[in-house]
Parts: C-alpha cells; structure tokens; sequence
C-alpha cells in the first residue's frame, strides 16, 4: 500500500509553499520529511491529509486517486494525522479523547472504552486515563495526540512535529514509541522533525525540503552526504 | 422556615423551566454556533399541539406534543439550518429569526392569535404536604421533573455514544468531523433533545399558565436566552445554573420586592443580569474556543 504525492504545488497568494514535490510513503516504512521553518513540510502534511487542495499535482491512495477528497475522507480510509498544536478536546477526559475516535469508527460506547485503555495502555497513559486533558503535561498531551491517532486504526501516521518542546529524554523515548508503531500496527509513518539527530536514528528515508522545493531525498547517510543538503540546511562548511 | 418551602418550590419550578429552555437553546448553539430563535416556536407549536388534543387523553395529548416538537425541530434543521450550515452565526440567527416569525404568523393563521385554554396535566390541580406546609402539586411536579431532566441529559451526555460525539463535536468540531463523528447526525441529535425538552417546557409551562397563544413560547425563550448569556453561550452546565438562577431571582423579586415595586420586577431582574455582565462579560461559565472555529 502506498500514499504518493506527484508533482504537488501549493501557493498561498503569490507565495510558492511547496512547489513541484513528489513524495511516497509505503507501509511499514518511517520517512522523515525535515526542513528549516517554512520549507513547507506542515502543508505539504496538510495536502497528504486533505487539508489542503492543491493548486497542482496529483495524490493517490494504492494507486485511487485522492487529490480531491476531504480531510474526513483520508481519515476514514486510514491516512491519519497529527497536529502541531494537537487539538485534543480540553474539557473531556483523555480516555474520552480517544473514545470520540474509537466511536467514530463505528464502534459502541461500552467496546470503546475497552479499547480506548489498551491503547492509553500501550502508550504508558494509563495514569492518564481519566485525567481531563487540559490537565497535561506538554509531552502527555503530544502522547495522547497519538493514542487518538492510532484508535483511528491508521495505515499511514503523519505526524506534524511530534517531538516539539520535548526534552531530550522525552524525545528519545517518543523515537523509540515511534518506531514501535511501526511495528505493531504495521503503518507507514512520515514523520516531521526538526532534530536530525533523532531522524536520523528513526527512519529509513529523508525527504528534505527547503523554500518549499525537495532540496534532497533519500536514505540518511545518502542525504547527509549530498553537497546540496549540507549547504542549505546545515549551513556551509558544514 | 416554613414559608421558605413554597416560596423555593416557586423560585426553583419557574428557574427549572428557564433551565430546560436554556439548555435546548444550548445544545444546539454548543454543536453549530447557531443561536436558535426559533427555539420559541418548538415550544409554542407543541403546545397548540396540547390545545387540539384537549378532548383526548392525558397521556395521547403529551405523547402528540412531543412528537409534534421533535418532527418540527427536525423538519426546520433539514429545511432552514443545514442548507446554511458553515455560513457565519448572524446569518444562521436571522434566518432562526425567519423561521420563528414564519411558523409564529402560521399559527396566527391556523388559530387566531386570541388565548386559547390548555390544561393538560388537570389532575395535578391539588397541593400535598411538605415540611409542614401544603405545596402546589404542578409546581412540585415541574421541580421534580426538571431535575429529573438534568441528571438524564448529564447522564446521556457522559455515557452514551451520542452523547459523547455530542460534546466532543461541541469542544471542537472540524477535528470531531476528522474523527469520524457525522456532522448530520450529531446536528440531528442535538435538534432532537432540544425539541424533547422543549415539549416538556410547553406541557409543564401551559400547565401553569392555562392558555397559549402564539407568543407563548416567545416569553420564556427570551427569558431563557438571557439565562444562556448569564451562565456563559456554548457552556451547558453554565445554560442550566443560568435558567435557575434568573428563574430565582425573578421569583424572589416578585415575593421580597415591596409592592409597588412589584409591577417592575423584570426591570430589577434585568438590572442584575446587566451587572453580572458588567463584571463577567463572558458570562459566569465561560465556553473555551468559542472563536476558534476553523
């Protein structure tokens, strides 16, 4: 199964957010998208989840076409996403968070709640369960974010920026969960990061953008050594 | 004490009413940010509903009532809201201001707009003993059954599916949507709990009064729209102490006021509603993001 973006170009105005990107993500696999602040990796995200149209350029489910569907949509065909800001619902309790999604998907109240705590459970939230979740911590919150993600039974996870305002420890420990995703639930991943340091470890392939262009793509040790990358992204002389 | 009981069963069986409407006009403002004049019409319609059906039995007159109210609340979703579903809340609240003048002047039509007599819970006409002192039995009954009310949609709310879909489209509805909750459905939802606990208002309320006209509903959904803003728009805890609250003020003006302020009771009551605002503009339970709607 496969997710691909072809040739997509989004433009805000006379603004150029992504211009003529193509990316795949297959299942099983963790790709990295990076890129300095205004690259273009949130819309980019927005436009494989249908949050964002395309002014041009192609996206296919296993091979559908998709480009025009809406964000609910994706959803339900198993592209599911993540925010930056997270957007859990603040008065209900994290348990109840990820009931909405478990209902959603057509099951019962009492058969939701059942799973909604072995998901809470498989991410080390049981604690939180029933805690309100305008009652979490930073990283709890981005945790929770994910626990929803995975009730909506996803075959791709984007995920916009899940280490933001983590501590080094935290990060690490998200990385780890990550990559257990994978394997467990058997979905392809693509994840936005700014800390090389721990794309590098998680995934397989980079896809590296830069004033909303692919500056380079490719396996980590590929990217690190195009000339390209270490002149825009870590500077010269890099 | 003792004519603190009579006086509280007042108080609370006028506020549990303002509750009742309040939280109708709540459920639906908290899932699409439309504020539901109309919600007028839902109670006055089921209760000419009461009024044709007079002849008939009790339980067949309310049964007619309610189900009057919730084809109707269903039938104006499909017909005036949901084509304009998305467009900005002052275009949804007058075109709520055009449905509840239309259905108004169609009863002017179908009825006359002179009172008509309504009495559809007769049986309860008596008083009976309470803490020593004799309480009227509707009154009793309204209290008993507003509370009643409350704790069900509480308990809806928290524990059923519907009920959850409900509050989290609420909290947020695009990312509800996202979710997988269908928007049609829950929309529905929340039409038809706000219809059902307006035909319990339009039986207990006509009870009171005994007649109906087509303002009938109008008086108290004004009332109640006041209690929505007192206890915070799009907060249904702060909809049903709002209804309460202006429902006991009102009562305890009525009975402390001196007599010849009396006639100006709701000049006093909205003095109090304009100083609450005054210091909690956002209203006593404020909504969180009630903005935020991307």
């Amino acid at each position: 199964m496969t997710l691909e973006a072809s040739a997509i170009t989004v433009r805000f105005g006379g603004i150029r957010a992504v211009e003529d990107v193509s990316l795949r993500l297959h299942q099983g696999e963790i790709v990295g998208l990076i890129g300095p602040n205004g690259a273009g990796k949130t819309t980019l995200v927005n436009v494989l989840s249908g949050f964002q149209r395309p002014r041009a350029g192609r996206i296919a489910l296993n091979g559908e076409d998709a480009t025009r569907w809406p964000a609910h949509r994706f959803a339900r065909n198993g592209v599911v996403r993540t925010f930056q800001a997270v957007r859990l619902y603040p008065g209900m309790t994290v348990a109840e968070n990820v009931e909405t999604a478990l209902v959603g998907t057509g099951l019962g109240r009492a058969a939701a709640r059942g799973q909604a705590l072995e998901i809470l459970n498989y991410l080390g939230l049981t604690g939180r369960a029933a805690l309100p979740a305008k009652a979490l911590s930073y990283g709890d919150e981005r945790r929770v974010g994910i626990a929803r993600a995975l009730a909506m039974e996803p075959r791709f996870l984007l995920l916009d920026e899940p280490a933001a305002g983590l501590n080094i420890g935290e990060a690490e420990e998200l990385d780890r969960t990550i990559a257990r995703i994978r394997d467990d639930f058997s979905c392809g991943i693509l994840v936005i990061e700014h800390n090389m340091a721990l794309v590098m470890n998680l995934c397989e392939r980079l896809h590296v953008l830069a004033t909303g262009r692919t500056l380079a793509e490719g396996t980590p040790a590929e990217v690190m050594a195009n000339p390209a990358f270490k002149d825009a992204y870590l500077g010269a002389d890099a | 004490m003792s004519n603190l009981v009579p006086v509280l069963i007042d108080a609370f069986s006028v506020g549990g009413l303002y509750a009742l409407t309040a939280l109708g006009i709540g459920l639906i403002f908290s899932v699409m940010r439309l504020a539901n004049f109309a919600h007028a019409e839902f109670v006055t319609v089921p209760a000419y509903a009461l009024f044709v059906l007079s002849a008939q039995p009790t339980v067949m007159a309310i049964s007619a009532a309610v189900l009057v109210a919730v084809v109707l609340s269903l039938a104006t979703e499909r017909a005036a809201f949901r084509p304009l579903r998305g467009i900005d809340p002052a275009t949804m609240l007058i075109a709520s201001f055009t449905v509840s003048m239309f259905l108004q002047r169609l009863l002017v039509f179908a009825f006359d707009s002179r009172l008509k007599p309504v009495d559809p819970l007769a049986f309860l006409s008596g008083s009976v003993p309470l803490f020593g002192v004799s309480v009227n039995l509707l009154k009793l009954t309204t209290v008993i059954t507003c509370l009643v009310l409350l704790v069900a949609l509480t308990l809806f709310l928290k524990y059923t599916r519907f009920g959850l879909e409900m509050r989290a489209a609420a909290e947020d509805f695009t990312m509800s949507r996202l979710l997988g909750v269908r928007a049609n459905r829950v929309i529905a939802t929340a039409f038809v709990l706000s219809a059902l606990l307006a035909a319990v208002v339009a039986v207990l309320f006509s009870a009171q009064t005994g007649f109906v006209q087509p303002r009938f509903g109008l008086q108290i959904v004004i009332i109640a729209f006041v209690a929505t803003v007192i206890g915070g728009l799009g907060n249904l805890l702060g909809a049903a102490v709002g209804g309460f609250l202006v429902g006991v003020v009102a009562t305890l003006l009525q009975t402390y006021l001196p007599p010849d302020l009396r006639p100006f009771r709701e000049a006093f009551l909205f003095l109090i509603v304009i100083v609450v605002l005054l210091f909690r503009p956002q209203g006593l339970f404020p909504a969180r993001g009630l903005k935020e709607r991307i």
